[in-house]
């Protein structure tokens, strides 16, 4: 099952779709699977993944604390893989797997991407890849059928959508605003417009907007313009404060919502 | 690479597979307008001139070439001539840069500059040109290397900069440049990104480069002019590496000139506490170039460890690392302790203080330069000068009553 699928499906059923991160290791490797199962069994359509890395430059404060957190508590990339395989090997939903570049280049292109298909995995969001730099990764995506996500900002040029739209497959990740991750009170009115200059390439890839979505009114009006609403620190956070009870709770709220 | 192939010549984005564009997409755009801004700034005498102008009148450049005599009798039978760095403006050669970016700052129209610093001087360097332009200026720095560099976040302030310490990571310089890349992806519309050496992405490699290639352009003609020849050796001191590739560019296609760059080895090159990226590093990807680093085998970067914060940075700029795959400049390490002897050698002989960074430099000359044939000239570039290192260098040598 492939995450366009699931978010293709939804969107011709004129029904929203929630898509969840979290990052593997946090607290630990064991504590974060239970945290995904639980998002995918309260009502998330997608999972991301998140690869703990020492240095996340799109990311805010409180997935920066918990990755360190990850880190600190000896998150490796081998076992990474066991914690893929443990949350796909329990639910029904596709799971990309989101990482900075120099993990995937250090444990090697294609052996991480085998990896990645051998555990479960439908494919990777790359946020500092950009296509002109992806060669490598587009070929052995191609070859194992792995579904790769871009991202498309308020900044981009209609040529470079135009590129994304092009090499992206599952869905391409519409950043709501100039900015990095974490809940803002206002959506910045661009998201709509990176949506509908993505949209006006003429792709049949989905479009999903992240970045700074954090109750259920944004989840709503993401969806009525895109084909996803992606979420993450919020639900870091619930987890934080609230356990997996509270974590439950959010997803399941934000769910509702739409 | 062929013979007549120019070293000089090559630009970027790429230096062999080093280099590139690894960064978020949302700071896609200001890149290429960086890149086509300074592409068109470099052809437009408006631009050539008025750095020229602000070279001399008011970073005081040509800086002058002193020949160390009495130094150079440590470092066996050979002439060391210093690149004096240390005399321009602000005390080191990075004005050299941020003159230059901050005049395409105002040529993009934006208001506002950020820097990152570790040792301090970067961002001194910014918030004087900032001050000069009238720009808002914000340098991230270290929470660490606020505390080991106290005077120079005074000065900043006083030249009306915002210093924020930055308390994630490491809170040193890798994290410095993390917290300025998130705030250039949120603020890119009105600000710039002043990176301070060669490393990061495409076009900064090669524009820090070229506005500090003055160095190296200058220091080959005094040489031809007031001594009559090239020195065989070209040395410098390497954190991220800007000075050394100032230095080394002019040089690049003498093939009879050879390039020294040395490295802090911290506590010694086969412990843990280094930050000799090129010695001991693997090639990865860091703050949005592919590059040699310090990682471990899941990519996370390694924290490096150097007495002085100027090379205390677990990457290096990609063009370093193309120019030692090519074997054309070769990079050693220099622990913490020869950098201190060679600081102290280099006052009481000559009576010119260094900054620690640039005496990992002097350093290496005394160590290596025994090496060389009888009657060798060796040329290093004296980046900085050691005011800023006070009260390290007083704390080290006892002078402050806490001897080491």
């Amino acid at each position: 099952m492939t995450v366009q699928s699931v978010l293709s499906e939804l969107s011709s059923k004129d029904q929203p779709a929630l898509i969840g991160y979290f990052p593997a290791g946090y607290p630990t490797s064991a504590e974060s699977i239970e945290a995904c199962v639980a998002m995918c069994e309260s009502g998330v359509d997608v999972l991301e993944l998140g690869v703990p890395y020492s240095d996340p430059v799109m990311d805010g404060l409180v997935i920066q604390q918990a990755t360190e957190i990850a880190l600190a508590n000896g998150f490796k990339l081998n076992n990474f893989f066991e914690t893929l395989k443990a949350i796909t090997s329990r639910v029904s939903k596709p799971v990309l797997v989101m990482s900075y570049w120099n993990p995937i280049l250090q444990y090697g292109v294609k052996p991480f991407a085998e990896a990645l298909k051998e555990s479960g995995g439908a494919g990777i969001i790359t946020p500092d890849l950009i296509p002109d730099e992806a060669g490598e990764w587009l070929a052995v995506s191609e070859e194992l059928d792995l579904e790769r996500v871009f991202l498309a900002t308020p900044s981009s040029s209609a040529e470079r959508l135009k590129q994304v739209a092009k090499v992206s497959k599952g869905f391409i990740y519409a950043v709501s605003t100039m900015g990095i991750t974490g809940a803002r009170e206002d959506l910045d009115a661009k998201a709509k417009a990176v949506v509908s200059g993505v949209k006006a390439t003429g792709t049949e890839v989905p479009v999903c907007v992240g970045i700074g979505i954090s109750t259920s009114d944004q989840v709503t009006e993401v969806n009525s313009y895109a084909d996803g609403a992606i979420v993450g620190s919020v639900f870091i956070k619930a987890y934080r404060d609230g356990g997996l009870a509270k974590l439950r709770q959010v997803v399941h709220e934000l769910k509702a919502g739409n | 690479m062929s013979e007549n192939q120019s070293l000089k010549a090559q630009n970027g984005p790429y230096f062999g597979e080093y280099g590139g564009r690894f960064v978020p997409e949302s700071l896609i755009a200001a890149l290429d307008e960086l890149e086509a801004t300074y592409q068109e700034a470099k052809q437009d005498p408006t631009f050539t001139n008025e750095l020229k102008d602000l070279n001399s009148s008011y970073v005081g450049r040509p800086s002058i070439i002193t020949e160390v005599p009495k130094f150079a009798a440590l470092a066996g039978d050979v002439r060391v001539f210093l690149k004096r760095e240390d005399l321009n403006h602000t005390g080191s050669h990075k004005i050299n840069n941020v003159i230059g970016q901050a005049l395409l700052t105002k040529r993009m129209g934006k208001t506002r500059m950020i820097a990152e610093t570790g040792a301090g001087q970067h961002g001194v360097a910014s918030a004087t040109a900032a001050a000069l332009f009238g720009l808002e200026c914000v340098v991230y720095m270290g929470e660490i290397d606020t505390e080991r560099q106290a005077l120079n976040v005074a000065r900043m302030k006083l030249l009306g900069a915002k210093v924020v310490p930055v308390t994630t990571g490491s809170r040193t310089l890798k994290d410095a440049i993390n917290e300025a890349l998130r705030d250039w992806v949120t603020n890119v519309e009105n600000t710039h990104y002043l990176l301070g050496t060669v490393a990061g992405p495409h076009p900064f490699p090669t524009m820090v480069r070229d506005f500090h290639s003055i160095i190296g352009t200058e220091a080959r003609e005094q040489m031809l002019t007031d001594y009559g020849f090239l020195p065989d050796v070209v040395a410098a001191c390497v954190g991220g590496g800007s000075n050394a590739i100032g230095l080394f560019h002019a040089f690049l296609d003498d093939q009879n000139v050879r390039m020294w760059g040395f490295e802090a080895a911290g506590e010694g090159m086969n412990t843990l506490k280094h930050a000799a990226t090129l010695n001991k590093g693997k090639v990865g990807v860091l703050h949005g170039a592919k590059s040699y680093m310090l990682q471990d085998e899941d990519g996370q970067t390694i924290e490096s460890h150097s007495i002085s914060a100027g090379m205390d940075y677990p990457g290096v700029g990609p063009e370093h690392s193309w120019l030692k795959d090519l074997n054309r400049a070769q990079y050693f390490g220099i622990t913490d302790d020869e950098a201190m002897q060679a600081l102290k050698a280099l006052s009481q002989t000559e009576g010119i203080i260094p900054a620690i960074e640039t005496a990992h430099a002097l350093a290496g000359v005394i160590k290596h330069g025994s090496e060389l044939p009888s009657g060798s000239s060796v040329l290093i570039n004296l980046s900085g000068r050691g005011d800023k290192d006070m009260e390290t260098v007083g704390k080290y040598f006892g002078f402050l009553g806490e001897a080491k």
